[in-house]
């Protein structure tokens, strides 16, 4: 490519990077202004910066523990899936029968009920049996997203040569030990994607957890309708807590890019 | 493994009772209720068809359903042509370009909620301000209408996903063999001639999967929606999740609720299901 043409593609980058970071832009510098400071002047860059929204939008939210319970339910809903997927995927990929392949079908067929449909008769049912929490909301977490998981899994399984599995099995290793010693290791790359997938749809799930929590268990989405759930809206201590919350997301973006990139490539396109 | 053996089975049991307690005892009760005058609690008769004639004549689902349609098409088209945009921008060498792909796909990690509150603030302080300052009156008052609801709810999903459409989009290009695109260039074919002939093509794939993944996730949109209009005004930009939510939880008609989500499953699986049949059938042309 020649270099003026070059150059003037970095410009028009440029540009729409700017355009794309412009949101944040404008809720970082907002969200050290007073409301005055807000009303007097959204555009410009706070003239008498506080930091006081922080502080309060910090206690508004209960920041430590919604986050805590954000990591919380993110991080054991995550490892039950990992494990427990990886588990059945293994037994329908080893077990080549009509009666796996009609099991994966069911998994895979799954995917295609809409939560809408079945959140109404889900919730009430948890209800009985007072599992509206956030342990019946890992366990729903399971059902919800292993469908995914188990097809990520068998599908690189396949490429896993079955003689590793026998040749264990000779050296007298039970079922157990042939698949968490030998074969879940070497699934890694994939056991990364299916973190990383679950991780960014559980951080960030809404619908699922404002059904199923109870008030002292909300994670950072549910804790974020305090600055909106009323009449008066006040920006200034929202916008810190907006801040607030998208922090963790980038840091763990910073942190584990090369990762996600793959992850979220592998999740779509396979 | 045998199909009688007793690892088998423990293998699978706890992701099949998970998945049996959680998706498909509930899809079938919701199935059922759906033809009840169910109350969240227990009912008392037998409605027969009753909720969908109720749903398809004054309940709206319709509107709903016409403003998620419109919404759908009109991100379908933003999504992949911005989304492959971007990434035959950021595919080309170029200082910086690697930044900016990272700054193009950071909003999809951000969760919808999140990120509706963001562009409220956008929409109703930042945008009346630019307009106030530069006199354009199309930039103030919105969200305060359908219309500018609508394109509010366009404009953040396409902020939101075409990083996203991106990177699927720059996994495609990357496999297209550097070999083709330079006999191309020695040929004397111009940039323009190389896209249509070479690249569109190979990346045709690519294409197949972004559509669907568009389609789908453009119908099932509900928490960008209720951070950024909550349906407002006046149910003006209900989309069709928010619309069954609301029938449960807001009018707590439960049986409506569930006949409305049958139907939503059906456009869904719909979508799906037409999506296996055109990777299939691409593959035999292969």
């Amino acid at each position: 490519m020649k270099k003026t043409s070059r150059f003037f593609l970095g410009i028009f980058g440029l540009i729409l990077g700017i355009i794309w970071i412009f949101p944040f832009y404008m809720i970082l510098t907002n969200s050290f202004k007073t409301p005055k400071g807000i009303f007097a002047s959204v555009l410009s860059l706070p003239s008498n910066g506080t930091t006081a929204n922080y502080g309060n939008s910090f206690k508004a939210l209960d920041f430590m523990n919604s986050l805590g319970h954000s990591l919380l339910i993110t991080v054991i809903s995550v490892l039950i899936i990992v494990f427990f997927s990886s588990m059945a995927a293994y037994a329908l990929q080893r077990n080549k029968s009509k009666l796996s392949g009609a099991l994966l079908m069911l998994f895979v067929s799954a995917m295609l009920i809409p939560f809408q449909t079945v959140m109404i008769p889900l919730t009430a049912n948890f209800g009985h049996v007072h599992m509206l929490n956030m342990w019946g909301l890992m366990f729903m977490y399971l059902g919800f997203d292993a469908s995914l998981s188990i097809f990520l899994y068998q599908g690189t399984m396949g490429s896993i040569p079955i003689a590793m599995d026998e040749s264990a099995e000779l050296e007298g290793a039970n079922r157990f030990q042939i698949f968490f010693k030998i074969i879940f290791p070497m699934l890694t790359p994939i056991t990364v994607t299916v973190g990383i997938l679950n991780i960014i749809a559980i951080w960030n799930d809404y619908l699922l957890p404002s059904l199923v929590l109870p008030q002292n268990q909300y994670t950072i989405p549910l804790q974020m309708f305090f600055f909106f759930g009323e009449y008066t809206k006040q920006w200034h201590l929202a916008l810190a807590g907006l801040t607030l919350s998208i922090i963790p997301v980038i840091l763990f973006y910073i942190f584990a890019q090369r990762y996600i990139i793959k992850g979220v490539t592998d999740g779509a396109v396979k | 493994m045998k199909n009688r053996s007793l690892s088998f089975w423990l293998f699978l049991t706890p992701t099949l009772v998970a998945l049996a307690l959680v998706v498909f005892i509930p899809a079938i009760m919701g199935i059922f209720y759906s033809f009840t005058n169910w109350d969240g609690l227990g009912y008392t008769e037998m409605l027969g068809f009753k909720n969908y004639i109720t749903l398809f004549h004054n309940s709206g689902f319709l509107a709903a359903l016409w403003f998620t349609v419109k919404f759908v098409i009109v991100t379908v088209i933003l999504l992949n042509v911005i989304g492959l945009g971007l990434a035959l921008l950021v595919t080309q060498k170029f200082k910086g370009s690697n930044l900016l792909r990272t700054v193009f796909f950071m909003p999809n990690l951000i969760g919808g909620l999140i990120l509706g509150f963001i562009w409220q603030f956008i929409f109703t302080e930042a945008f009346d301000a630019l307009g106030k300052a530069f006199h354009m009156a199309w930039l103030t008052g919105w969200l305060t209408d359908g219309k500018t609801g609508f394109w509010g709810l366009v404009i953040v999903t396409v902020w939101q996903m075409s990083g996203y459409i991106m990177i699927i989009y720059i996994a495609y290009l990357q496999n297209i063999p550097s070999e083709v695109i330079e006999a191309a260039e020695m040929d004397g074919a111009s940039p323009w001639q190389r896209f249509v002939h070479i690249t569109f093509p190979m990346i045709a794939p690519a294409f197949t999967v972004c559509m669907f993944l568009t389609l789908s996730n453009g119908f099932k949109i509900y928490d960008q929606n209720l951070s950024l209009t909550n349906g407002g005004p006046y149910k003006s930009t209900e989309m069709l999740a928010m619309n069954i939510v609301n029938t449960a939880y807001s009018e707590n008609n439960f049986a409506l609720a569930e006949a409305k989500a049958l139907i939503f499953f059906l456009i869904v699986a719909a979508i799906s299901l037409l999506q296996v049949y055109y990777n299939r059938k691409r593959e035999v042309d292969l």
